[in-house]
């Protein structure tokens, strides 16, 4: 249940939200999760089990990837959030993780997408995976109950070529 | 979650006199903290952020030839850290075996040393469990025991502790540098976490307003000799059932050096000082490492479910040694043993 806390309650929180200057109350015990979904209505980011275990809820942190679910917003005070709402280019072009999901087909219920994609544009930065056996080793905090791994390990995959191009 | 007050420390003297306060919890990365409160089990008055603290987010060298790790570095830090990677590989590889990239970012070092030690029924307020409510019992000796400790149980809690960092840092007779009222002290790793006995509320040493500031690492590291071996359910993302970290100095065919540890087996990372003792001065052969598992074991006591741990301890003791004594650590990417 969103919290809905007033007054007293709330302490200032400064927030830059997909390059947006944010300057927000939150209740001390309100997660980074329900602060995005909840108050700044920015639901791309999935919440599946709310206790770190599936990593759908996944956003990066000051440029590395994090379980917003586990992360109390007030915590993260001056921090720089980008969600999967952030990621596409001025125009609305997708961002080459995004299209590259697409045309592998890289799921299938979608639920699991936003967090997998977010995942991936932080491999994909921090250059410590290469092979698919890596790749699944560092995607193994993005669970998809579809079952849409092969074809996630092929879009990172392309976006991993493509760039050692 | 419950209601609580947050206030966010701006040295380690206030941090400690907040911390020291009877509601108050300290949180860092917040990784088990936070997932603890959302199941109630911890209903904290006040919050004591510590991730502001000035001098505890650097990995520096030692006078002594070691590093010191302060209490705020992530886990993904020390883990991609040079010096780390280079001179204590062993506690590189025991964080990239554990939870994901993303908590690895999250976790830090304080925390991962006191996420507490638990299992489901410590999650699960509509039971009774001696670590959650002393004097109520323990549900998982009669109950579901798999995951549970073969080893250094009491009648009162057979909980393991769950990080694999840990099983590194004991090998490497780490040293827990703490800051609190009665002022600074050096805590051995042995001597951090404790066993349940009578006092299972009770996961670490660490005292009432105790700040943990750093972990020491000896210079000793084992670069060339080491692996971490651990156990699961799956590949990924689970919690060890058996783990063993081996750290080994070899001359020729012959061990120097030798310490083992191990990991979800016990209330704290398992070392016994007889086994490693019997591999000193040894040619490394598999009858000797049997005979060191064997010792290590000899006080074993399975629960129903989780007997199966004793053999498969017993097993992972004698191939994480001959892993460590050929100097062909176990991948924690391509998980195949060898
Ligand atoms: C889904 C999931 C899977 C996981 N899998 C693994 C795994 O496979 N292997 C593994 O090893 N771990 C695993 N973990 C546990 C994870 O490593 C820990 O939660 C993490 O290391 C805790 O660090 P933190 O900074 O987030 O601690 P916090 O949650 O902030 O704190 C934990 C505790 O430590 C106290 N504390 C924190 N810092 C200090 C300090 N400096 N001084 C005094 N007290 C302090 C807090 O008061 C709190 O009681 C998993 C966690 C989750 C949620
Ligand atoms: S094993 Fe320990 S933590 Fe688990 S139910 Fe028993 S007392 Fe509680
Ligand atoms: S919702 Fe955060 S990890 Fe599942
Ligand atoms: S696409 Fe359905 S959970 Fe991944």
């Amino acid at each position: 249940m969103p919290d809905h806390p007033t007054g007293s309650d709330t302490l200032p929180l400064s927030l830059t939200v997909n390059g947006e200057a944010r300057q927000l109350r939150v209740a001390p015990w309100t997660t980074l999760l329900d602060l995005l979904r909840e108050d700044l209505g920015l639901i791309g980011t999935k919440k599946g089990c709310d206790h770190g275990q599936c990593g759908s809820c996944t956003v990066l942190l000051d440029g590395k990837r994090a379980n917003a679910c586990l992360v109390l917003a007030v915590v993260k005070e001056g921090s720089n959030v980008t969600t999967i709402e952030g990621l596409a280019g001025p125009g609305g072009a997708l961002h080459p993780m995004q299209a590259a999901f697409v045309e592998h087909d890289a799921f299938q219920c979608g639920y699991c997408t936003p967090g997998q994609i977010c995942s991936a544009v932080a491999l994909v930065e921090e250059g410590r995976a290469r092979t698919p056996d890596e790749i699944r080793e560092h995607m193994s905090g993005n669970i998809c109950r579809c079952g849409a791994y092969p074809n996630i390990v092929a879009a990172i995959e392309q976006v991993l070529a493509e760039n050692a191009r | 979650m419950n209601r609580f007050s947050y206030v966010r420390a701006t040295d380690v003297a206030q941090a400690a006199r907040e911390a020291g306060a009877p509601a108050a919890k300290i949180i860092a990365g917040g990784t088990n903290l936070v997932d603890l409160m959302k199941y109630d089990v911890e209903r904290p008055g006040r919050l004591v952020d510590i991730t502001r603290l000035p001098g505890l987010r650097a990995i520096e060298d030692a006078a002594d030839g070691g590093l010191r790790i302060g209490a705020l570095v992530t886990n993904t830090e020390v883990a991609y850290d040079r010096r780390v990677e280079a001179r204590y590989p062993l506690l590189s590889s025991t964080i990239l075996a554990g939870a994901t990239p993303q908590l690895r970012n999250s976790a830090t070092t304080g925390g991962n040393l006191l996420q507490r030690t638990r299992c489901y029924y410590f999650y699960d307020v509509g039971t009774p469990c001696n670590k959650r409510e002393p004097g109520t019992g323990c549900p998982a000796i009669p109950g579901v025991n798999r995951i549970h400790a073969v080893l250094g149980a009491s009648e009162h809690c057979i909980a393991t502790h769950p990080s694999d960092m840990c099983v590194a840092m004991a090998a490497l007779e780490a040293v827990v540098r703490v800051s609190g009222p009665g002022g600074e002290r050096a805590i051995p790793f042995a001597e951090f976490h404790r066993l349940p006995g009578d006092a299972p509320e009770r996961d670490t040493n660490l005292g009432r307003g105790e700040v943990v500031t750093a972990v020491e690492l000896p210079a000793r590291g084992f670069p060339a000799h080491y692996t971490y071996l651990k156990l699961r359910d799956r590949h990924s993302y689970a919690f060890a059932l058996v783990s063993v970290a081996v750290g080994m100095e070899m001359d020729g065919g012959r061990i120097g050096e030798a310490r083992f540890a191990l990991g979800g087996v016990a209330h704290k990372p398992w070392r016994d000082p007889e086994a490693e003792a019997m591999l000193r001065g040894q040619a490394a052969s598999r009858d000797l490492f049997e005979r060191a598992a064997e010792r290590t074991l000899r006080g074993a006591k399975g629960y129903g479910h989780n007997t199966f741990k004793i053999e498969l301890a017993r097993r992972a003791i004698v191939r994480a040694l001959e892993q460590a004594a050929a100097g062909t650590p176990q991948s924690q990417v391509d998980k195949r043993i060898r």
